[in-house]
């Protein structure tokens, strides 16, 4: 019964002061190098969208291995099964969301004449 | 003699407690991941209605890059901090952990004083958190997070207090690691907050 309480076990040991500060060098990096892309235009609008958004995933996967220690998990990895349940429910959420508001808005929010063309339309169709 | 015979009665409730212990990282660890979920609540809030600014200003007018940076490395050197504390508090050294900790604590604290300062700024030129749906989202999803910040510094202090009064007991340092997940885990947040509300509002048209 008690080794399967076992989650993390002797990973209790923290002697990673390296780690640590290749998680930091590596996270300032990539903040910055964000930060500049930004504020020195470099490249179009959806260029650069693109690579904040990856360099922002890169630190968040940095962060999680080097701050939150989740690669340095014994077995049964239960933290990484909680957190890839939890990525699960993220994505879903922040998806299926954004997924449904731009429908909405893509119904919704035409411009005025294409609205009224519309409604000609079905009233003509005995709406 | 068996094997366990050799074992004595200390080591066995010293694993005990280990074992104890990590069960109880692992139930905090299952709480950040529900707090995650909150934020990514906030977030889709925040990404439905950013361009929702009813004629007031829009996230790239209003917001200083500047500040932003400073604010992010501010919180990103505290979490390293933090993590060196950790690291020295399971090497039971007590006065480096205290050190480590009233650093991160002192740039916590530089942390909410800009972040709250630049809300109050904010507030005071008439775009507060009433003025659009926008300004609305925006105040929800990064004062949540200010404010979580704000209970991480509330429990460093009182982890403080603990450690001035009292030894570097198993207990301490299992708490110690339970707030370091904390504030790492309120680091990796501000990633995105960082790029999806400052970085990518200052790059839209």
């Amino acid at each position: 019964m008690m080794k399967q309480n076992n989650t993390s076990g002797k990973a209790i040991k923290y002697d990673k002061t390296t780690t640590y500060l290749a998680g930091y060098i590596v996270s300032v990096f990539l903040t910055v190098a964000a930060y500049l892309i930004v504020t020195r235009h470099l490249g179009s609008r959806y260029f650069i969208l693109a690579v904040i958004s990856g360099l922002a995933l890169f630190q968040f996967i940095v962060q999680v291995l080097f701050f939150l220690n989740l690669g340095r998990e014994m077995r049964p990895r239960l933290k990484l099964l909680v957190f890839l349940g939890m990525l699960m429910i993220v994505i879903i959420l922040v998806g299926g969301s954004l997924w449904i508001m731009s429908n909405l808005n893509y119904r919704m929010m035409q411009s005025k004449s294409a609205i009224n063309n519309y409604m000609n339309q079905q009233s003509g169709n005995g709406f | 003699m068996t094997e366990t015979d050799v074992l004595t009665r200390k080591d066995i409730l010293k694993e005990e407690r280990m074992q104890r212990d990590s069960t109880r990282i692992f139930g905090f660890w299952v709480y950040l991941m529900t707090d995650c979920v909150l934020f990514a609540g906030l977030f889709a809030v925040y990404a439905v209605l950013h361009n929702n600014t009813f004629g007031g200003p829009s996230a790239k007018s209003l917001f200083s890059l500047h500040l932003v940076l400073t604010e992010t490395l501010i919180l990103l050197t505290s979490s390293f901090i933090c993590g060196l504390g950790i690291v020295a508090a399971h090497h039971h050294n007590k006065r480096l952990t205290i050190v480590a900790f009233l650093l991160t604590m002192m740039l916590g604290l530089a942390f909410v004083g800009l972040e709250f300062g630049d809300f109050y700024h904010l507030a005071s030129i008439g775009d507060s958190w009433r003025r659009s749906a926008f300004l609305s989202a925006y105040f929800t999803l990064v004062g949540t997070h200010g404010l979580h910040i704000c209970v991480g510094l509330l429990w460093m202090a009182v982890m403080m207090f603990r450690l001035l009064k009292g030894k570097l007991t198993q207990s301490n340092i299992r708490r110690l690691t339970m707030l370091g997940l904390f504030w790492h885990f309120l680091d990796v947040v501000w990633i995105f907050i960082f790029t999806i509300v400052y970085l990518m509002g200052a790059v839209r048209a």
